[in-house]
């Protein structure tokens, strides 16, 4: 269907108006309310003991979940796409649960099982481990709303690559390792990769299940969307908006790379 | 491994949530959970989330459309831009609302402590669902059908309901189930802006956060089971629509 040209334009007019008010025209304007104070002050606000520490505290939690979510999100895709077992249209709908959960519940439940009054609370406080307030939970809870973007991407190229490569392979005499490194890792990697940006792009901006088992201390705890909440109410605005145009920054270059290596959304 | 691991880190603190709203005093938790000013915030969540995905079902096939159909210079950037509500943190995309509409609005639309501000959030972090579902089944989408409807006499408006529409329905609507769970649940965009007053700006997940702070995690628990079933009901719902919608093709 060929539109004649003034309901083209109209309705090309609506999307980049939508879009351009939307999301630009806001984005835009937290980078411009940043330099708006000179280059000093946002040098100043980058710069103090708490902006670094939670940059530094952000790229490890998210490096650790990134590495994490790999690792299972690849075993899980094999084992939903080439496995036999009875549970796997279990394991593909519970996949899907940290995109439909608040984060905010996400943060409680674990508060209920690794806080002091819950599930294994008694235990670790009688081995003298530490989650909740602590680095280990803020990594928890990035892992639980990071878990399921390397599944799904990996899971579609899987089914669509198929197994005669991996088969012709091991009559040939490859072991299932080599045949892993060789064969199936090679054909699913953009799809990896585009998942591995997405979850790196999760990690890094987690704010709500985090805030609720970080404790949010200055120094120790916090992460960069912690420290641009903290900034905010106590009404240190140059401050948030720079940690904040400092995420955004990180987050465009993110863009950017998963425009590059995402699976030609042209195509199904 | 793979399934102890998602145990582990899923299924097991999800089990707790359920267990402790479920546990001990069982109705005080119940009694909060069901109070008025839980209730107002259920009915702001759920009010706002159905809106945002009414919106986003009309938007984003239109903006899936634009990028599909219609070619023009710099169409790849403006692809890429839909992806910025996926890529940039919510207390930026919150942030980036206060500045628009906060206080000192350069547009001089001041929206904080609003039901309002819950809205323009959810519609800001919600944007590439229906678009990045949408978009793969119109390219794929055959075009000889449509070319017969036109020419035999269809106009574009009948062709596209016909003919189009009936084609891109399931991935509006799988679209439309993401976006829907995702603004039910959101909580980083909107508490900068909306904040968290009582029966006016105060959505669920503001107000099992609130009930958390306060060393109320039985009562977080019961209003997290409650947002959970709903949340649910409403997912199985477009998803089993969707089904329909697919089979009837």
């Amino acid at each position: 269907m060929t539109l004649k040209r003034p309901a083209r334009f109209g309705l090309r007019a609506i999307a980049l108006g939508y879009l351009g008010l939307l999301l630009l025209l806001p984005v835009g304007l937290v980078f411009e309310k940043t330099f708006a104070q000179g280059l000093s002050s946002v040098w100043a606000a980058l710069s103090t003991p708490a902006a670094i520490s939670a940059l530094w505290l952000t790229l490890e939690i998210a490096v650790i979940a990134v590495v994490a979510n790999t690792v299972f999100g690849v075993v899980c895709a094999l084992v939903i796409v080439r496995g036999r077992g009875r549970a796997r249209w279990l394991l593909d709908l519970v996949i899907e649960v940290p995109f439909v959960i608040s984060p905010v519940i996400v943060g409680l439940s674990l508060i209920l099982v690794y806080g002091t009054t819950g599930w294994f609370g008694k235990w670790l406080v009688a081995h003298g481990i530490a989650v909740i307030f602590n680095p280990l939970g803020m990594i928890l809870a990035t892992v639980f709303v990071s878990l399921p973007f390397v599944v799904r991407e990996v899971v579609p190229v899987l089914r669509e690559v198929g197994t005669e490569q991996e088969e012709a392979a091991a009559t040939l005499g490859a072991s299932r390792l080599q045949t892993f490194l060789r064969i199936t890792l090679p054909s699913i990697r953009w799809g990896l990769v585009y998942g591995i940006v997405l979850t790196t792009a999760r990690a890094l901006g987690e704010f709500g299940a985090v805030i609720v088992v970080s404790g949010n201390i200055s120094g120790q705890t916090q992460t960069l969307p912690l420290l641009v909440d903290t900034r905010f109410y106590n009404f240190d605005s140059t401050g948030a908006y720079t940690a904040g145009a400092l995420l955004a920054a990180i987050s465009i270059f993110v863009l950017v790379i998963m425009t590059m290596t995402a699976p030609d959304r042209r195509r199904l | 491994m793979a399934t102890g691991y998602l145990s582990l880190i899923v299924l097991l603190p999800i089990a707790a949530v359920v267990a402790s709203a479920f546990s001990g005093g069982m109705s005080a938790s119940w009694s909060a959970a069901t109070s008025p000013v839980a209730l107002s915030a259920l009915k702001l969540t759920l009010i706002s989330a159905a809106l945002v995905t009414v919106i986003n079902a009309v938007m984003g096939t239109l903006i899936a459309w634009v990028l599909v159909r219609d070619s023009f210079p710099g169409q790849r950037i403006i692809d890429a831009v839909v992806d910025l509500p996926f890529a940039l943190p919510t207390i930026v995309a919150g942030l980036t609302l206060v500045a628009l509409y906060g206080p000192d609005s350069p547009l001089h639309i001041n929206l904080a402590y609003t039901g309002t501000a819950v809205f323009m959030a959810l519609l800001f972090v919600t944007l590439p669902f229906v678009v990045r579902s949408v978009q793969p089944v119109l390219h794929a989408l055959d075009t000889e059908m449509e070319e017969a409807a036109v020419s035999l006499g269809a106009s574009s408006a009948t062709t596209f309901r016909r003919i189009i529409l009936p084609n891109l329905l399931p991935s509006i609507l799988s679209g439309t189930a993401l976006a829907f769970a995702r603004a039910v649940g959101e909580y980083g965009s909107v508490v900068l802006l909306a904040s968290n007053i009582p029966f006016k700006s105060q959505v669920m997940s503001v107000f099992i956060f609130g009930e958390v702070e306060n060393g109320s995690a039985h009562a977080a628990a019961a209003a997290s089971v409650l947002l959970l079933v709903i949340s649910l009901a409403v997912l199985l719902a477009i998803r089993g629509s969707a089904r329909l919608a697919r089979g009837r093709r």
